[in-house]
């Protein structure tokens, strides 16, 4: 592409990928104009749902915690150029691995559980996605389609296991036995009455601290380096004598490990058992969250957080405006994905034009160019 | 005899969306770009269809509706991966979700009924179309209920469909234009070197795509079912994608691998709660998870090699 130009960093990290949100957000708004409701009094009631009041609050803090270890998912597997679409069900599996520990430590404190727990979750849904990483390194299946199979595989064997197995005989619905409560995984509001009662729990310190795990392990370590390497170009990293089978294998391993998480924050946490399909979506959030924060843990966190915010300000505009369904925030994440993803070039061109113009007023000193970009 | 005849109707009821999803696949990864997008495709050409039916009570304008939809959806696709060279998977997926989102978030705030449309009836339907003569073939052995139960009694856009394979290999392999678009995916290069824009030509398969995938979108709402319902498609428009990969790429394995997984479906109603000898009964999931599995295998290279258009999945970039 011979007629674009080098953009100052930040143009890059902060600028375009704001204006690309911002024109999601205004087709947003447009689709709420269509059903007959004003766009800027569902931004407050959204807001006010979200940050307003402690019940709130925790449960955008949930949400957030979820949208953390998807995204992340999602995020670390895009620096090795690798696209997981299947943290849906690589979650889910991990699910399974939450409640066979939870529930066979029966009544040991969290404490102890815990780390088994994370295990557990990480070890199932590492597995799962192992799967499609391996066949991409040996068998060279593109690992997008074998990764939306695997949720489908996911979705019928799960429902299975939980349905025909898991299921107690004096529970109707389709869900497991519950975990012991002295076993679950706690509730930050047993700490902060603030949080009153929100499922909000222990997962949100973990996301936390996975944000800085995954900062270190992409920037600070050989691995992370061979990583990057591979995403940037795969035969430049096989010729540096990197083995890119087992990078990919390795990465979409730990991308389903990440991803697994949410059945510590869900399924040992929040539900305290295993509920048919619980993941309800939260997978595939990643994919936007990821993209929305350039792959970064720092705007991970931050699109995480946005998109929390979005979940529960949705359920909170579901209730308040009856026009608008939670399903606005399916589009909302659809327009992210599409503009921040996908579409990224078009508002770069006339970035890159007005900073071409810019130049050109201001030439020839380049550093005063720099200054008034 | 009567079973295998009804399993083979509703296979051929069920594989009517598969095909034309399929063909629509294939004819826009031919031309070099990959649509993951066909479910999002399917699932808001349902809803178009549905919507207008309802509305105006025919269901061609349905119809049109429902293409309209898939047009505009192959329009932003197209807009993203040919013009600004972005991520076509990625587009793909968006245009998933917003399909997923838009249509139950409009069709709960026009019809408030938690994004379902009004059930469809009389003009605002397709409806079975009965062959010649075949009431009074029923009753010939054989041959009659092949005739009059497999044959006969479809909609419009089965036959439509069936019509379509045929039509696709001769246009892909027959026509000066099905080469130029096979050529675009193998080798854009080539075609622009011959000065004839790439761009032109995969919106031309785009285009198609759009049409075909949204025949079966409307098929589903109109046809299949009398109404639409959230999430409709159910991952329709990726077992589509799975048996374009079976298929290799070529039309008439397409329909075999279409009607293969529309019997897979047809079995999975027929299976629920039976008793198979040796094996006992066969859960429902395993059945659904069947054609997803096998597509695994497929791409593992267990079954044989499926060999993608070279240019699918990638930009083309003029310079260089």
């Amino acid at each position: 592409m011979s007629a674009s130009m080098p953009l100052p960093r930040w143009v890059d990290i902060i600028l375009l990928p704001v204006l690309n949100v911002t024109l999601a957000f205004i087709i947003g708004g447009i689709v709420v104009l269509i059903v007959g409701e004003n766009p800027i009094e569902a931004v407050r009631i959204m807001l006010y749902g979200a940050f307003g009041y402690g019940y709130g609050f925790g449960f955008t803090l949930y949400y957030t915690t979820n949208f953390i270890f998807a995204g992340l998912a999602v995020a670390v597997a895009f620096h090795g150029g690798l696209f997981n679409i299947g943290g849906e069900g690589q979650a889910y599996v991990g699910g399974l691995g939450a409640i066979l520990v939870a529930l066979a430590v029966g009544g040991l404190h969290w404490a102890f559980a815990l780390p088994l727990i994370m295990i557990a979750s990480a070890f199932f849904a590492g597995a799962w996605a192992f799967i499609p990483g391996y066949l991409q390194a040996k068998r060279g299946s593109h690992v997008v389609i074998t990764t939306i199979m695997m949720n489908f595989i996911a979705t019928s064997m799960m429902s299975y296991i939980i349905s025909r197995i898991l299921k107690p005989e004096n529970i109707n619905s389709d869900e497991s036995a519950r975990i012991a409560d002295v076993t679950r995984v706690p509730f930050l509001s047993e700490w902060i009455p603030l949080l009153r009662n929100t499922p909000v729990n222990i997962s949100f310190i973990l996301a936390i601290l996975a944000l800085v795990g995954v900062y270190v392990l992409i920037w600070h370590t050989k691995f992370g380096y061979a990583l990057r390497t591979m995403g940037h170009n795969g035969t430049a990293a096989r010729y540096a004598g990197m083995s890119n089978a087992k990078l990919i294998m390795a990465t979409m391993a730990i991308s389903g490990a990440l991803v697994g998480m949410v059945a510590v924050n869900d399924t040992a946490g929040a539900h305290g058992r295993l509920i048919l399909g619980y993941v309800a979506g939260t997978g595939f959030v990643g994919i936007a969250v990821a993209f929305m924060g350039k792959a970064h843990p720092i705007g991970v966190g931050l699109s995480a957080l946005l998109f929390g915010v979005l979940y529960q300000g949705g359920q909170e505009l579901a209730f308040t405006m009856p026009a608008i369904t939670r399903e606005m925030i399916v589009t909302i994440q659809a327009l992210v994905i599409l503009f921040t993803g996908a579409m990224s070039n078009m508002l770069r061109r006339p970035v890159e034009f007005a900073f071409l113009a810019a130049r050109h007023r201001q030439e020839p000193d380049p550093v005063a160019q720099e200054k008034g970009a | 005899m009567e079973d295998i005849i009804s399993i083979l109707i509703t296979t051929v009821r069920v594989s009517t969306p598969l095909i034309l999803a399929c063909l629509a696949g294939l004819y826009s990864e031919r031309a070099g770009i990959v649509d993951i997008g066909l479910e999002g495709k399917l699932l808001g050409s349902a809803f178009g269809a549905a919507v207008v039916a309802s509305v105006t009570g025919n269901v061609w304008l349905g119809l049109l509706a429902g293409i309209g939809v898939s047009l505009m959806f192959s329009a932003v696709h197209g807009l993203a991966s040919i013009n600004f060279r972005g991520n076509q998977i990625i587009s793909g997926v968006a245009l998933n979700f917003l399909a997923s989102g838009l249509t139950v978030f409009l069709g709960a705030a026009w019809f408030g009924r938690g994004g379902n449309t009004p059930a469809l009836s009389g003009g605002a339907r397709f409806y079975g179309i009965e062959l010649p003569f075949a009431g009074e073939l029923a009753g010939v052995p054989i041959l009659g209920p092949i005739y009059s139960g497999l044959l006969s009694g479809h909609t419009i856009l089965t036959y439509l469909a069936f019509l379509a394979v045929p039509l696709t290999a001769w246009v892909l392999w027959r026509t000066r234009f099905g080469l130029r678009l096979r050529a675009v995916g193998e080798n854009p290069k080539a075609l622009d070197t011959a000065g004839m824009s790439v761009t032109v030509l995969r919106y031309k398969a785009l285009a198609i795509t759009a049409v075909l995938v949204g025949m079966g979108g409307a098929y589903l709402s109109t046809a299949q079912a009398a109404s639409f319902s959230r999430e409709m498609s159910s991952g329709r428009g990726y077992i589509a994608l799975a048996a374009l990969i079976f298929a290799k790429w070529k039309p008439y394995p397409a329909l075999g691998a279409c009607l293969l997984f529309g019997f897979l479906e047809a079995m999975q109603y027929r299976l629920q709660g039976v008793d198979l000898p040796l094996i006992g009964p066969v859960p429902t999931q395993a059945m659904q998870a069947l054609p997803y599995i096998l597509t695994i295998l497929l791409l593992a290279g267990f079954v044989g090699r499926a060999i993608a258009p070279k240019a699918s999945g990638q930009p083309y970039v003029k310079e260089r």
